[in-house]
C-alpha cells in the first residue's frame, strides 16, 4: 500500500460509521444500529443508501432525515471515520 | 438524564420557580398533555422514545435560538420519555419576561420548534394491551 493521501477523511481502508436506527425503523430492522465501512469521500447520502438496501427498507419514509454526529445533515455532508449517523423517522415529539 | 429530558413526571411548579425573577411581568406555561380523541379510541398512555443524545443537543439549540431572539425571556423546558398516562404532561415549557408579548412569543416558538425538530417518537398504549406507533411529521432541521 502506498501512503498517498485520499481526498476525504479516514484511512485507505474506508470510513467506519455507526448508523443508528430508532422507533419504527429499529422495530422493522430488529436492531438499533448498523456498523458499516464506506469508501473514502463518502457522504450522508451513502449511509442512507446502505439503509435503503436493507430488506425492511419499504418501511422508510420517502425522504428520511439524516443526522451526523447528533445534528441534522444534508445529503452531501462529508463523513469521517468514527462518525455517528442516524436515520430519523418522522418525528412526534412535543 | 439530560437537562431537557426526564423519565419522571414533570414538576411544573419547579419550572415556574426556575424562570421567576423580580423583572418578570408575565409568565407563560405550556403543557403538552396526553389526550384521547374519538379516533384514538381507548388510549391509556403514550410511550415516548427519543434519540436521547441528539434530542438533548437539538433542544439545547432550540433554547439557544429562542434566547437569541428574545434575550429578556427566561426559559425552562422539559420533555418526558417513557410511559406518560392520559392527562399527564409530556412536555412543559415555562417562559417569563418583563412583558407578556415576549413570553407568549418565545413559548410558541419553543413548542413549534420542538415538535418540528426534536428526535422523539410516540407509541400509543391501548386499554386492550395493544400498542401502535403514532405517525410523525418529517423531521425539520
Amino acid at each position: 500500500m502506498s501512503g498517498a493521501p485520499g481526498k476525504g477523511s479516514g484511512s485507505e481502508a474506508g470510513i467506519r460509521v455507526c448508523i443508528r436506527l430508532f422507533a419504527t425503523y429499529a422495530e422493522a430492522a430488529g436492531r438499533d444500529a448498523i456498523e458499516v465501512t464506506l469508501p473514502p469521500g463518502a457522504v450522508a447520502a451513502d449511509a442512507l443508501a446502505v439503509v435503503r438496501a436493507q430488506p425492511w427498507a419499504g418501511r422508510l419514509a420517502p425522504s428520511p432525515a439524516v443526522a451526523v454526529n447528533r445534528r441534522y445533515a444534508k445529503a452531501d455532508a462529508e463523513l469521517r471515520d468514527g462518525d455517528e449517523v442516524a436515520i430519523i423517522p418522522p418525528v412526534a415529539g412535543g | 438524564m439530560s437537562g431537557w429530558l426526564t423519565d419522571q413526571p414533570i414538576d411544573v411548579a419547579r419550572l415556574v420557580a426556575d424562570v421567576a425573577s423580580a423583572g418578570s411581568g408575565g409568565t407563560v406555561v405550556f403543557l403538552g398533555t396526553v389526550r384521547r380523541s374519538e379516533a384514538d379510541g381507548d388510549v391509556e398512555a403514550i410511550e415516548y422514545s427519543a434519540y436521547q443524545e441528539m434530542a438533548d443537543a437539538e433542544l439545547g439549540r432550540i433554547v439557544a435560538e429562542t434566547r437569541a431572539r428574545w434575550p429578556e425571556v427566561r426559559i425552562a423546558l422539559r420533555h418526558r420519555t417513557g410511559l406518560v398516562p392520559l392527562g399527564e404532561a409530556s412536555v412543559v415549557i415555562a417562559a417569563s419576561a418583563p412583558h407578556r408579548a415576549e413570553a407568549y412569543a418565545a413559548s410558541r416558538f419553543l413548542i413549534e420548534e420542538t415538535k418540528r425538530r426534536a428526535p422523539i417518537w410516540k407509541k400509543e398504549r391501548l386499554a386492550t394491551g395493544a400498542a401502535r406507533w403514532v405517525e410523525g411529521r418529517p423531521a425539520g432541521g
